[in-house]
């Protein structure tokens, strides 16, 4: 057992963070990337990292990343949140797409697609639940219809909660291809292009006011075979691949939370310079949210190298995403607490991030698979309660 | 970075879960009940596997090994309820020993300590360590302990002193104290220091009693693991066969949400204790830190194991006949030892606070 990281891997991050003190924006200092100004300030900022080779260190160099490992990536994102640096607009491809691309493209989907997605010239969002299917991901009824003539699937419905959908160049959906299968089967897995001509976007304004999220119209869309991702009809083994992505090692690196924790024990140490006695009434929250952020990064090194030495991450995803979807509320609510009457403060303070972040948090429950469906996946596939 | 057991770790931990199976059954743990001892055939069988000595230096007849090879034994204790000190004799006593020698204590200190250390790796010696950070408190194994490790207030602080099984039969008592899980054989020591059973006292004392507590909550926090581990499995088990509305309960998700979430706060804990092991055998900067988070996370995951695994069992859970209250007594005892999920976190935040 060793916790150390390598000579070269605290090279590599001084490298990293050398390259992040001379380039990252100051923090918050970009406007929100729920925004159409912020979207495409995120993407320049995106674009600029993918100009050193910084924005997917983990994929080989033909795609524009570094052909570095996992471990080096989690030091990365270690540097990353340090710097404070802003948050991913790429993140629907970079993090889901690109690892089920990896694992079921085909090398000219691999060509085409990651490049852009790395250089964030073309970027993803995913079109999976519908108006009656959320939880219930497999009763999706969104069709693609074959046409032989044309050589493609002609794709017709209505997706909705597409993070990014609102500025997105492209969109990996879900549709059913063969409608008398069983409901798992019968799914095919499109990557499409939100300017064929019958795709109709409609922002949906979130809690906050900004439109982060958007429902699509599907109007007998065109889409080739070759931007078919998978097998035909095995959609949902390729979707469940990233929906492992998403709840398991690539979505939400540790850094994110042990950074904001370090920021939470600041706070902590203010308040009580202030008010003792209402600092200390959170003193056991505090001390929670931080253990709750490093039990996280140590389950993550944990699981990496489980994978490094040939294992697999399965049910265990559904685990992590509790835990620091989880995690993610317990810090911003207790920041919230100890902020106290200023909690509901906006403005552009030191401490408007904890309302905009608690904000953020309170979707991590719900999206990714809400968290009751994931304690049924841990009940079932990990405990192997029978299903109901 | 390489976070996880070695083969060889991992196989010795399947031998002693093998051995343990068969020699700590349930029926073995309530016979502990009826006639608590700290040494008995089972314990010899420890010893003679190498569990016993597996801290104690090579030159004692031990394997010199560190917490990182120790903490998964320990977990397997827990997961059959082991009622012999394991924890406290082979991850406490025995480290603070050989950690006395480093510490430059007298003389004297290698020759007494080393026969007391042949004697655990020889399975002959169990030992008792009272708790630093709550010197009124009964300590867990004094009575029928063959070593007691004992803090007392000196003129210049806080001494460390040894009562062996010579001393204890020369007139030092212990008053047993009656308490929830018999096999805890928890007492109260009526003694008196001498200059004989000094062990060390000074400046380099304090930093050989904080490594104790450490220590002591990171193998705490391991029992605490296995204990969680067996109650969710024996409850899932339960929820599998137990029939209600014509289907197992396990079906429901009422059912189904009390025990992943006891499962999530488990997967967690593990990482966490492994790694304030690791912390430990590395004497890190960090090392009381991750320590207070383990015994946190261990407890808290320990408690909702036991909480959710009584209300799925339902009323044969609150019988004497159900084997589950074995596990429940131990996790309620071991989560309030060697500090609370409440202190720990209060340790941590005091730490972390220190170390802007």
């Amino acid at each position: 057992m060793d916790l150390h990281y390598t000579d070269a891997q605290e090279a590599f991050r001084e490298d990293a963070r050398a390259w992040l003190a001379d380039h990252a924006p100051a923090p918050r200092s970009l406007p929100s990337l729920d925004t159409a100004e912020g979207f495409e300030a995120h993407r320049a900022w995106e674009a600029e990292m993918a100009a050193d080779r910084w924005s997917v260190v983990s994929w080989p160099e033909e795609y524009g990343g570094r052909g570095v490992g996992i471990l080096e990536w989690l030091v990365f994102e270690e540097e990353y949140w340090r710097a404070q640096a802003p948050l991913r607009v790429s993140q629907n491809g970079v993090f889901l797409l690109a690892p089920t691309m990896f694992e079921f493209g085909t090398d000219e989907q691999k060509s085409r697609f990651l490049p852009p997605m790395a250089s964030a010239t073309e970027i993803w969002c995913q079109g999976w639940s519908e108006p009656d299917a959320g939880s219930d991901l497999a009763g999706i009824r969104s069709r693609a219809r074959r046409s032989d003539t044309e050589g493609g699937w002609v794709l017709s419905g209505q997706k909705t909660w597409a993070s990014r959908g609102a500025f997105a160049e492209w969109c990996f959906g879900l549709f059913r291809t063969d409608p008398d299968a069983e409901r798992h089967r019968g799914l095919t897995y499109f990557l499409i292009d939100m300017a064929t001509p019958g795709v109709t976007v409609r922002p949906i304004p979130q809690i906050d006011g900004e439109t982060g999220f958007a429902e699509l119209f599907f109007e007998d869309v065109f889409v080739p075979d070759d931007l078919v991702l998978g097998d035909v009809g095995k959609g949902w083994n390729v979707a469940m691949a990233t929906a492992g992505s998403e709840r398991g090692l690539s979505l939400r690196s540790p850094a994110r939370y042990s950074r904001a924790a370090d920021r939470l024990v600041d706070l902590y140490a203010r308040t009580h310079d202030e008010d003792p006695v209402r600092a200390a009434r959170s003193a056991d929250s505090v001390a929670q949210a931080w253990m709750d952020a490093e039990a996280y990064r140590l389950n993550t090194l944990w699981t990496a190298t489980r994978v490094l030495d040939g294992g697999s991450v399965g049910p265990e995803a559904s685990a992590n995403k509790i835990h620091w979807s989880e995690t993610d509320l317990a810090i911003h609510r207790a920041a919230l607490d100890l902020l106290g009457p200023a909690a509901e403060f906006h403005g552009d303070g030191v401490d408007a991030p904890w309302l905009d972040g608690y904000l953020f948090a309170l979707a991590g429950p719900i999206y990714a698979g809400t968290n009751e469906i994931q304690r049924n996946v841990v009940a079932e596939r990990m405990l192997g309660l029978p299903r109901g | 970075m390489h976070f996880a057991f070695t083969d060889q770790q991992l196989e010795f931990r399947d031998a002693v879960r093998q051995v343990l199976a068969k020699e700590c059954t349930t029926d073995a743990v309530r016979a502990a009940y009826d006639a608590p001892a700290a040494r008995t055939p089972r314990w010899d069988t420890l010893a003679e596997l190498g569990v016993c000595g597996l801290t104690v230096p090579e030159a004692r007849g031990g394997f010199g090994l560190g917490l990182v090879d120790l903490v998964p034994l320990v977990e397997e204790a827990g997961r059959v309820a082991l009622p012999e000190p394991l924890g406290t004799t082979t991850g406490i006593a025995a480290p603070l020993l050989v950690d006395l020698v480093a510490a430059g204590a007298d003389d004297r200190i290698d020759d007494r300590t080393g026969a007391w250390l042949a004697g655990v790796a020889a399975g002959e010696v169990t030992a008792a360590v009272a708790d630093p950070e709550r010197p009124a408190a009964p300590v867990a194994g004094a009575d029928g302990a063959d070593l007691l490790l004992l803090v007392a207030d000196g003129p210049d602080g806080r001494v460390l002193h040894g009562l062996d099984r010579a001393v204890l039969e020369g007139g030092a008592g212990v008053t047993p104290v009656s308490s929830l899980d018999p096999t805890r054989r928890l007492g109260t020591p009526e003694w008196q220091p001498t200059p004989d059973t000094l062990l060390l006292a000074g400046p380099g004392l304090d930093a050989v009693l904080t490594r104790t507590s450490d220590r002591a909550a990171v193998v705490t926090g391991a029992e605490l693991l296995g204990l969680a581990d067996a109650m969710v499995t024996l409850t899932a088990e339960y929820a599998k066969d137990r029939q209600q509305f014509g289907k197992p309960i396990g079906s429901f998700q009422a059912v189904k949400h009390l025990l992943a979430g006891a499962q999530v706060l488990l997967e967690f804990a593990r990482p966490v204790v492994y790694g304030a092991a690791w912390a430990l055998d590395e004497a890190s900067p960090d090392a009381s830190r991750a320590a207070s988070v383990a015994k946190a996370y261990a407890a808290d995951a320990a408690l909702e194991a036991a909480r959710v695994s009584l209300q799925v069992h339902g009323a044969i859970g609150y019988t004497w006949e159900c084997d589950l209250h074995l596990f429940l007594k131990r996790t309620w005892a071991l989560a309030e030892a060697w500090g609370s999920a409440g202190d720990h976190r209060a340790r941590l935040l005091g730490l972390l606070l220190a170390g802007r």
